[in-house]
């Protein structure tokens, strides 16, 4: 294997500046809805006190729980020692940074209160007689794994890409892979503690997300992968792209041993199979269009047959599958999220409820198109920052030509 | 320092006499005041963990097609939407309940039910919501980011957002932060003494009389000894939450 050559884009093309220029306006029409919600107060999206969660935090979980497992590269090739995918490290770092913000920036634009998160720190962390009390919450929790996530990649990333330093981004890999994974199980928690929600309320749910993140952090890995070297016309040999490939593939097929595994569990109970589950899986309404179409044959099915069917070349194969993988991560997000706040909370066994708020009926939800430009700026968001720093970083190597990445290759 | 004492126990006789005198005014005009003199307490005074505020609701008594709890809540904290039950806040809403098997009808008044283990507490990622020493579970304003985790965690769906900004205002409120019933707390630290929340007043002075406001801990209050006496049920007991407000005759 000849040592690999990292440089920079060269960033100067119309397409780059035309790209920019695209992400900026996407960015900017999600910061426009983000201070017009602030503004007009969030009435003006579909979000009520029934469906508290809407389409923003569609987006903005499926990008963080995305975030972790787009480092799973680095963490292959360092922590588990597979050398191949070694030259995708840099870049498997950087992107799942850009994720993270971009998911965290649409949570925190979602927010009633945005402002007040500057105040917390001061009045409730310094001067709180109680300072441990937030530590209950799995939210708190988030904080502390989700910057502290932005610190270690860093960090990895900074050691990986200064040659003296190389030495210690081993032990930094192993600590970030670890962290990775708790951050992970502490989103999927986010929905495992709310014990009052039949939809939520299970354990399984932490390292579910576990699995789903392997997979919507890989597709969007590839998806950011091709089309760059692609667009910059550097060499991307077959080896890595059917690595990537198979990699997809029993990434796809765990997320779904684990959706089997969840599904069956919740129709063992009776009360939620004549309920939720019912209404999830068979009510014939947008959320089990979702779970069928978007989430099980799109993000499932169809991906495992593209990946493992021979005859489909393997770069088209792997942008195909990883595409359907993200519209079936954020299928899976709309029937977890807001599927689970629509079914009504079963306050009272073996009565029919009515309120005012439609206690005991479905909670309907209509996306407004702020809450869908506010989740797009997520991934406008991301995608910005992962050119910007391809930019500025020496991130991406010269070529993956297969005789630059295998050792063993024989043209 | 025995001037400072002394002057605190003149402070404390001469609140005693207003409060006394206050006190005995009003019971004999409308009854409404809750019995102890010894439960007031002054502004600044923090809550006791001696007393545990709660409510206990008939819903035998409770009348169908009665709206005046959630009338006198909403007028008495100056909580207003505009006309979207799904976007406006809540505090209390008349729940409607038929049983499947019987048909037999049941309405009863929902709110935050002050949990002595709140999950909105538990989740909370700031702080801001809190449950105080007296069992009344709030919502700091100022600290609350808008993130409606706790309307998540909350069993009983009784926290809203503000989604709409607010105009006129009793008490502080903030568009983009969470609220739900406070007990009608600022009755509860009443100087003179705690009164009955604008739900239990007002439901009192309809003739209902389906709901009794006062202390858990207290063996003489009238909420104690009907408990005691008929017992009383919490909305999803299974949760181990131990709730505040207690319901009778909901069957």
């Amino acid at each position: 294997m000849k040592t690999i050559q990292f440089t920079e884009l060269e960033g100067r093309s119309a397409g780059f500046f035309a790209l920019m220029a695209i992400l900026i306006a996407i960015i900017g029409a999600g910061l426009v809805s983000a201070l017009m919600m602030h503004g007009e107060g969030h009435h003006i999206t579909g979000m009520t006190n029934r469906i508290v969660w809407g389409t923003p935090h569609v987006f903005a979980v499926f990008l963080i729980v995305a975030a972790s497992g787009a480092l799973n590269i680095a963490s292959i090739a360092s922590v588990f020692g597979r050398t191949i995918y070694k030259p995708l490290s840099p870049l498997s770092m950087v992107l799942s940074m850009t994720i993270l913000a971009g998911g965290l920036a649409v949570l925190i634009l979602d927010l009633g209160n945005p402002e007040h998160l500057l105040d917390v720190p001061l009045t409730q962390f310094l001067y709180n007689s109680e300072p441990a009390r937030w530590t209950q919450s799995v939210f708190g929790w988030n904080f502390i794994l989700y910057s502290g996530f932005m610190v270690i990649v860093g960090v990895y990333l900074w050691f990986s890409l200064v040659p003296q330093y190389k030495k210690y981004a081993k032990a930094v890999s192993i600590f970030a892979f670890v962290w990775r994974l708790a951050l992970t199980t502490g989103t999927g928690l986010i929905f495992g503690f709310l014990v009052a929600r039949e939809a939520y309320d299970a354990a399984i749910l932490a390292p579910m997300f576990v699995v789903f993140s392997f997979a919507y952090g890989l597709a969007i890995f590839s998806l950011v992968l091709i089309p760059t070297y692609v667009w910059t016309g550097r060499e991307l040999g077959e080896i890595l792209v059917k690595r990537l490939k198979s990699l997809l593939g029993i990434f796809v097929a765990a997320s779904l041993y684990f959706v089997i595994i969840f599904n069956l569990t919740n129709f063992y109970s009776a009360a939620k199979s004549e309920g939720i589950q019912s209404f999830l899986l068979f009510g014939n309404n947008s959320y089990s269009n979702a779970f069928w179409i978007g989430q099980i044959l799109i993000g499932g099915i169809l991906p495992l047959v593209i990946v493992y069917y021979p005859k489909i070349k393997a770069r088209f194969a792997l942008m195909l599958a990883a595409s359907m993988v993200v519209i079936g991560g954020l299928s899976q997000m709309y029937v977890t999220i807001i599927g689970g706040q629509a079914y009504p909370m079963d306050m009272f066994p073996g009565k029919k409820v009515e309120s005012i708020i439609n206690d005991g009926g479905i909670a309907t939800y209509s996306p407004t198109i702020y809450e869908v430009l506010l989740g797009l700026a997520g991934i406008g968001i991301m995608l910005f920052l992962v050119v910007f720093a391809m930019n500025v970083l020496r991130i991406l190597p010269e070529s993956l030509a297969d005789k630059d990445v295998d050792p063993h290759h024989s043209a | 320092m025995s001037q400072v004492k002394e002057s605190k126990v003149d402070q404390y006789r001469r609140s005693f006499l207003a409060q006394s005198t206050a006190i005995a005014g009003m019971t004999l005009t409308s009854g409404v005041i809750l019995n102890s003199v010894a439960q007031a307490k002054s502004a600044d005074q923090p809550a006791s963990d001696k007393n545990r505020w709660g409510l206990l609701i008939d819903a035998n008594k409770c009348s169908t097609g009665c709206n005046t709890c959630v009338t006198a809540c909403h007028e008495e904290n100056g909580v207003t939407g505009s006309g979207n039950p799904e976007t406006d806040p809540q505090w209390i809403r008349k729940v409607k309940l038929t049983d499947k098997q019987t048909q037999k009808v049941q309405t009863i008044p929902l709110m935050c039910q002050h949990c002595a283990k709140p999950p909105c507490v538990d989740v909370c990622p700031t702080n801001a919501s809190m449950k105080r020493a007296d069992g009344v579970v709030l919502v700091d304003k100022h600290a609350c980011i808008g993130c409606r985790y706790c309307m998540m965690a909350c069993p009983y769906g009784a926290r809203s957002f503000i989604h709409e900004p607010t105009t006129e205002q009793i008490y502080p409120r903030g568009q983009g932060t969470v609220e739900s019933c406070t007990l009608c707390v600022h009755r509860i630290d009443d100087p003179n003494g705690p009164r009955n929340p604008a739900c239990v007043e007002a439901c009192n002075a309809e003739g209902h009389k389906a709901m009794w406001f006062g202390d858990l801990k207290d063996p003489n209050s009238e909420i104690t000894k009907r408990l005691k006496e008929y017992g009383g049920v919490q909305i999803r007991a299974d949760l181990g939450l131990n709730t505040g407000v207690r319901y009778q005759n909901l069957n």
